[in-house]
């Protein structure tokens, strides 16, 4: 049985973490998973929360905001639209970004007003789960 | 036949022309770096979404239905160019190649018959397709205040573009950028936006389970695919400006330095000219005696 398997967190402005893991947490907008090896193939959005994967070498831990993760046997591969190393931001840095979240789910309206307002109740209770 | 003055004058504004255009290649070439590094560090996180975004899309193209973003509104009568240029100019033909490929994109266009709207970006392709096309654009972004553009700036220009393909203003959206390949070179380039293109893979496809289903991932994903395109071109039209300047503002300084040394040549000879006027105007007095 395999061992590991390819473990990448990608965001637009650069790529976070690319390394091989024994299990990553992924918190995936129906409910929190942890993958293991030889996963079946899913396909999931992200709701805000903590990507931890972990490898031989430890356990990294990470920030997403909303994204996709692409799931197969060999491979857990995570887009982020927005995603920090959990050791370089602050309850404060995630507060920043729910208010651009509040500030854009004002400016917009219809489903997309829906889709926005979601997402900063789902931000308010990440940071409220944050120490 | 110029004065001396008025000759070293000429001499001392070339000089500091030549300052100048120095001074902004040099500025090229550091920003140039950054964005290099700003378009690389982009590019694992387009690769994969193109990734998830193909092997998604052929199971939806399979099946014949998919969302709008996708399959297309059906017609193909309005297209929309976004045209990206520089803010700035003193870049070679920068500007002008990626204009002259509009351009010609809506002769095309319009020979055949179709309607087209134009979204800039970035004045100074604005600026020159004011004069032809000004009743043609529909809107123009200003990211002249921006110092670094980030995806931020990408992801508004895509939402703007998706809500006037949701309120059915156009068909097709189409992109005119310049690809960067190396500091010499740029090459100009138009890209398919919406309906969002996808590469047709062969190999194996894998069935996934979707969270929680396929359309709503589409849905989700199809936006931020568009999205993720008007980054990596913003972010490779970054590059490709400073390269050109980089590159322009080099023939410039090497030119600014030959027109230097012409001119001092031609001031050391109209010196020496003077001097020897001047000698046998005094010879020829004294021998007058």
């Amino acid at each position: 049985m395999a061992e590991t398997m390819q473990f990448d967190l990608v965001s637009p402005e650069k790529s976070l973490g690319s390394f091989q893991a024994s299990e990553v947490q992924v918190p995936g907008s129906e409910g929190d998973m942890t993958v293991l090896p030889l996963h079946a193939p899913v396909i999931t959005t992200l709701r805000p929360g903590l990507v931890v994967a972990k490898s031989p070498d430890g356990s990294q831990e990470f920030i997403v905001t909303q994204g996709i993760a692409e799931i197969t046997a060999e491979s857990v591969s995570i887009i982020a639209e927005q995603a920090f190393d959990r050791s370089e931001v602050t309850k404060a840095d995630m507060e920043k970004v729910l208010e651009e979240a509040r500030a854009h789910a004002e400016s917009v309206a219809g489903e997309e007003k829906l889709n926005a307002e979601k997402f900063v109740v789902e931000m308010v209770h990440f940071i409220e789960m944050m120490e | 036949m110029p004065s001396l003055k008025d000759l070293k004058n000429r001499i001392e504004s070339v000089k500091n022309t030549r300052k100048i255009t120095k001074a902004m290649q040099m500025v090229a070439a550091a920003k140039l770096r950054r964005a290099q590094e700003a378009a690389e560090a982009g590019r694992p996180y387009a690769d994969q979404m193109n990734k998830v975004v193909s092997s998604l899309a052929a199971a939806a193209g399979a099946s014949g239905v998919g969302p709008k973003l996708l399959a297309g509104t059906g017609a193909d009568t309005t297209h929309l160019l976004v045209v990206m240029t520089a803010e700035r100019g003193l870049c070679g033909g920068f500007n002008t190649y990626i204009v002259k490929m509009a351009r010609q994109k809506i002769e095309d266009l319009q020979a055949a018959g179709k309607t087209i709207k134009i979204l800039t970006v970035g004045k100074k392709g604005r600026e020159q397709l004011k004069r032809e096309y000004g009743d043609l654009m529909i809107g123009h972004v200003d990211l002249s205040e921006v110092k670094r553009v980030g995806y931020v700036n990408a992801n508004a220009i895509a939402r703007d573009v998706l809500s006037r393909f949701d309120g059915g203003e156009f068909d097709v959206a189409t992109l005119f950028y310049n690809r960067f390949e190396s500091v010499i070179s740029q090459v100009p380039t138009e890209l398919q936006i919406i309906p969002v293109a996808y590469q047709e893979d062969d190999s194996e496809s894998v069935v996934y389970d979707f969270e929680p289903g396929e359309d709503e991932i589409l849905e989700q994903l199809l936006p931020r695919a568009v999205a993720t395109q008007v980054f990596t071109a913003l972010l490779e039209n970054g590059a490709s400006e400073q390269g050109a300047r980089m590159s322009a503002m080099d023939n410039a300084t090497r030119n600014a330095g030959e027109m230097i040394d012409k001119l001092t040549i031609q001031y050391n000879r109209s010196r020496q000219a003077a001097i020897t006027t001047e000698l046998i105007e005094i010879i020829a007095g004294a021998e007058a005696l």
